[in-house]
C-alpha cells in the first residue's frame, strides 16, 4: 500500500496518460483489448484523466536532475516494486476495469541497462505469463543499450523518451547527466524501427509489431526562459522528423528549491500550457505551421485570446469565408469551427445550403465564428466590424478586466 | 394520407415500434403520438394498441436499408436506445422523410428532426464512452459483478467491448435504470430482464484491492493543479455513485437524488421530471 503511494506519487508529474493509438481486439485465452481512441477510467482531483496505472518501478535514482523530485540528493521515502508484484497489481486492477493498462517508468537504478532489464522482465511477465493484451506505455531509459530498447518496444504499445527541457542550454544547466544526444538517439532509433515494422507488417501479417501506438515525449514549461516560439518550433520538428504521436507540455510545478529554478512560490503557468496545447492541435490537425502562429517579433502567445483567433485577427485579408463554398482547409482556419463542425458542414452542404441557424445546430461556435464567415454571401445580422471591437468581443469577460482600460472622458455638454 | 388525432401504443420494443410504422402506412394515417407501454396513461387522443407482429416488423426493417440507406438503419437502431424525449415521433418523422427523399436525409444536419436525432446519438455515444471507462467490477466467487445507471440504454452497445475484453472471465453487468442485465461466460453472452438486483458486499480481498485503487487515485492528483470544476465536467457526478473511488465523496442526500433522477427520467420521460420538481417544492 505504502509502496504504491510512494511510487505513484513519484510518477504523477508525467503528463501522458493516454491509452490511444492501438486497436487490438480481444482473443480467446487472453485478457484484454485496446480501443483506438483510448478510454478514460476516472478523473483525478486535478481534472486529469486516469487511464493507465501510472507508477515507477522504483524511485531510487542515480541522477540529479534539478527539476525532478526523484533526484538522488533529495530526501524522500524510496521504494521499489518487484516486477511480479507490479504485474499482479496491474492484472488485479485491469480485471476490475479500473484501468486500461500500465504506464511504466522508472528511476535509474544502478545503471540504465540494469533498469531497462527490470522493466523488460515486468513486461514479459505481463504479456507472456498473464497473457495481457491491454495497453502498455513504457518509458525508454536514455542511455541504455538499443537492443534492450528494441525488446521493450516489441512488448509495449507506446514508448516515450522525455525531452524534459526545450533547449540544449537549459538541459545542460538543469539536467547535467542527460545530454541532447542521449535523448534524441533512442528517439531516432524508435522512430526508425516503427517505420521498419510498419513496412514489414504490410508484407507479412505475422511480423512482430513494434510500438504500434507510436512514441510520445514531454517537456517542462516555465522552468527555463525558453520562449513559446522555440518550444513550438521544436514540437513541429519532432512531429516531422520523428513522426511522434504526441508532444506533452507540463507546466513546471515547483517541487524543489534551487538557485537555478524559479522560486517555490511561483504559480505554475497553466494558461501558457493551455495555449501551447491549443497551438499543438493547430499543428497536428488544422494544417498550421509554427511560423504562421509565432515569429521572432512575437515569440510568446497572447494569453488573452487563443492562437487561432490571434492568427485570424492578424490575417483579416483571408476573411470572411463563405461556409457554403470554402474548402475544408479554409473552414478549419475559421475560429469557432473545429474538425467535427468542418466535417459536418461538408456533409450538410452537399444537399442543402446552410444558414446561421443551421450552423449553430451543427455545432459551430457562432460567438467566435460570426466575425469571419458569411452564409451564401450574407453576414450575420447586426454585426459591427472593426478589428478592435472583434478582439474585445473575443476575449472572455474575465480577461477583459485585465486589458488596459481606456481613459474615458466625460463629454462636455456646455 | 391525412392527419387524424390518434395515439399509438406499443410494447416498447424496436419490433413493436416498426409495427407502428407498418400500421400507419397500411391505414394511411399519421399518429399524433406513439407511446410505449411504459409511458403514462390518459393522453387526450384516443389510443390504439399496436400488436407486435414479427413479420410486419421484418418487412419494415428490411425497407430501411433498401429505401433509405444502411446508415439510416444503423441510426434508427441506435436512436431507439437513447433517452431522447418522444423518440418514437422523431424517428417516425425521420423514417417518413427517408422514404420520401432517400439516402440524402441523413446528411440534413440542420433539419430539426435530423438534428434532434443526431444530438441524441451523440449523447448516447458520449455516455457509452464514459460507461466503458467508469464501470467498475468487483469479484464475488470468481464472477465479476457491476451495476451501472446510465440515462441511455447503453448496455447493448457496450456488450461487445466487455465480451472481447474479458473472454475468459464470467461477468454480470446490471443496468439499474433500464432493468437490463448482461451475463457472460466463456464464450457466450445473453441479455436478461431483471427487475431488481443488489450486488453482494465486498469480501476482504476485494476491499483491499479497492483501497489500493482509492489510494492510487488520491495520490496521482498534482496538488498545485487541483481543479474540481474540470473534474466534474469530465466526469459528471451522476456517475460517481457507482465508482468506488468517488462514491464516498458524495453526501447521502446526493446519492438519493441521483438514483431517483436517472431512474425516473428514462422510465417515464417527462412525467418523471415533473414529479421530481414537485418533490423539491415540498
Amino acid at each position: 500500500m505504502e509502496k504504491l503511494s510512494i511510487l505513484s506519487d513519484a510518477a504523477k508529474y508525467d503528463v501522458a496518460c493516454t491509452s490511444s493509438g492501438a486497436d487490438r481486439g480481444g482473443q480467446k485465452g487472453k485478457l484484454g483489448n485496446t480501443a483506438v481512441g483510448g478510454i478514460c477510467h476516472s478523473f483525478s482531483a486535478d481534472g486529469r484523466c486516469i487511464s493507465l496505472l501510472k507508477v515507477l518501478l522504483t524511485n531510487y535514482c542515480i541522477y540529479h536532475c534539478k527539476y525532478c523530485i526523484n533526484r538522488c540528493n533529495n530526501d524522500i521515502p524510496r521504494a521499489a516494486f518487484s516486477p511480479r508484484e507490479l504485474a499482479e497489481l496491474t492484472i488485479a486492477f485491469y480485471r476490475r476495469n479500473y484501468i486500461e493498462g500500465l504506464f511504466l517508468s522508472s528511476g535509474i537504478l544502478k545503471s540504465p541497462d540494469y533498469t531497462c532489464e527490470q522493466l523488460l522482465t515486468c513486461l514479459r511477465l505481463l504479456r507472456e505469463e498473464y497473457h495481457f493484451r491491454g495497453y502498455i506505455h513504457v518509458k525508454a531509459i536514455p542511455g541504455s543499450d538499443p537492443a534492450l530498447l528494441y525488446q521493450l518496444g516489441l512488448l509495449a504499445d507506446r514508448m516515450s523518451v522525455n525531452i524534459e527541457l526545450p533547449s540544449q542550454q537549459s538541459l545542460a544547466l538543469l539536467a547535467p547527466d542527460k545530454s541532447r544526444h542521449s535523448i534524441f538517439q533512442p528517439m531516432g532509433m524508435i522512430s526508425h524501427k516503427i517505420e521498419q515494422s510498419t513496412k514489414e507488417l504490410a508484407k507479412y501479417r505475422h511480423a512482430p509489431s513494434f510500438v504500434p501506438a507510436g512514441q510520445s515525449t514531454q517537456m517542462i514549461i516555465g522552468a527555463t526562459p525558453d520562449t513559446d516560439y522555440q518550444i513550438l518550433k521544436l514540437s513541429e520538428s519532432l512531429y516531422r522528423k520523428y513522426q511522434l504521436k504526441r508532444v506533452f507540455y507540463s507546466a513546471y510545478m515547483p517541487v524543489s528549491s534551487d538557485a537555478l529554478l524559479p522560486s517555490v512560490n511561483v504559480k505554475p503557468p497553466l494558461l501558457r500550457e493551455h495555449r501551447l496545447y491549443q497551438a499543438d492541435w493547430l499543428l497536428r490537425f488544422y494544417g498550421f505551421q509554427a511560423d504562421e502562429l509565432l515569429d521572432d517579433r512575437n515569440p510568446d502567445f497572447n494569453l488573452a485570446v487563443d492562437p487561432k483567433c490571434c492568427w485570424a485577427l492578424s490575417h483579416m485579408e483571408w476573411f470572411p469565408v463563405d461556409v457554403n463554398r470554402a474548402s475544408y482547409e479554409m473552414l478549419l482556419r475559421v475560429p469557432g469551427i473545429g474538425i467535427k463542425s468542418a466535417r459536418r458542414i461538408l456533409t450538410a452542404r452537399k444537399s442543402r445550403s446552410l444558414d446561421f441557424d443551421g450552423l449553430k445546430k451543427i455545432g459551430v461556435v457562432l460567438k467566435r465564428a460570426q466575425y469571419f464567415i458569411t452564409c451564401s454571401g450574407k453576414r450575420m445580422d447586426g454585426l459591427r466590424l472593426t478589428p478592435e471591437s472583434i478582439l474585445r468581443n473575443l476575449i472572455s469577460e474575465q480577461n477583459q478586466k485585465n486589458l488596459p482600460s481606456k481613459n474615458w472622458e466625460q463629454l462636455s455638454f456646455f | 394520407m391525412f392527419e387524424r388525432g390518434i395515439a399509438y401504443r406499443y410494447d416498447g420494443s424496436l419490433d413493436g415500434f416498426l409495427c407502428c410504422i407498418f400500421e400507419s402506412y397500411v391505414r394511411k394515417e399519421i399518429p399524433a403520438m406513439i407511446l410505449s407501454d411504459q409511458a403514462p396513461q390518459g393522453v387526450l387522443y384516443p389510443e390504439k394498441w399496436i400488436e407486435t407482429v414479427p413479420q410486419q416488423a421484418d418487412r419494415v426493417f428490411a425497407s430501411l436499408s433498401r429505401k433509405i440507406s444502411k446508415e439510416a438503419e444503423r441510426i434508427i437502431q441506435t436512436v431507439f436506445l437513447t433517452c431522447l424525449e418522444d423518440k418514437e415521433m422523431h424517428l417516425y418523422r425521420f423514417i417518413r422523410m427517408g422514404y420520401q427523399y432517400g439516402a440524402q436525409v441523413t446528411n440534413w444536419l440542420a433539419d430539426p428532426t435530423v438534428h434532434a436525432i443526431r444530438q441524441a446519438m451523440v449523447h448516447l455515444q458520449n455516455e457509452e464512452q464514459k460507461i466503458k471507462g467508469f464501470l467498475r467490477f468487483s469479484e464475488h466467487q470468481g464472477v465479476l459483478i457491476s451495476v451501472i445507471e446510465p440515462k441511455n440504454s447503453v448496455l447493448p452497445v457496450i456488450a461487445d467491448h466487455f465480451c472481447s475484453r474479458y473472454p475468459e472471465e464470467r461477468f454480470f453487468i446490471y443496468d439499474k435504470a433500464h432493468r437490463l442485465g448482461l451475463w457472460y461466460e466463456p464464450y457466450q453472452a445473453k441479455f436478461l430482464e431483471i427487475d431488481s438486483f443488489l450486488p453482494p458486499a465486498r469480501g476482504e480481498e476485494e476491499k483491499e484491492i479497492a483501497s489500493l485503487w482509492k489510494q492510487f487515485v488520491k495520490t496521482i492528483a498534482v496538488e498545485g493543479r487541483i481543479n474540481p470544476r474540470c473534474q466534474m465536467t469530465m466526469m459528471p457526478k451522476r456517475y460517481w455513485n457507482h465508482m468506488l473511488e468517488h462514491a464516498d465523496q458524495l453526501t447521502a442526500k446526493q446519492r438519493g437524488t441521483w438514483k431517483k433522477t436517472t431512474a425516473e427520467f428514462c422510465d417515464t420521460g417527462f412525467q418523471g421530471k415533473s414529479r421530481i420538481m414537485e418533490e423539491k417544492r415540498q
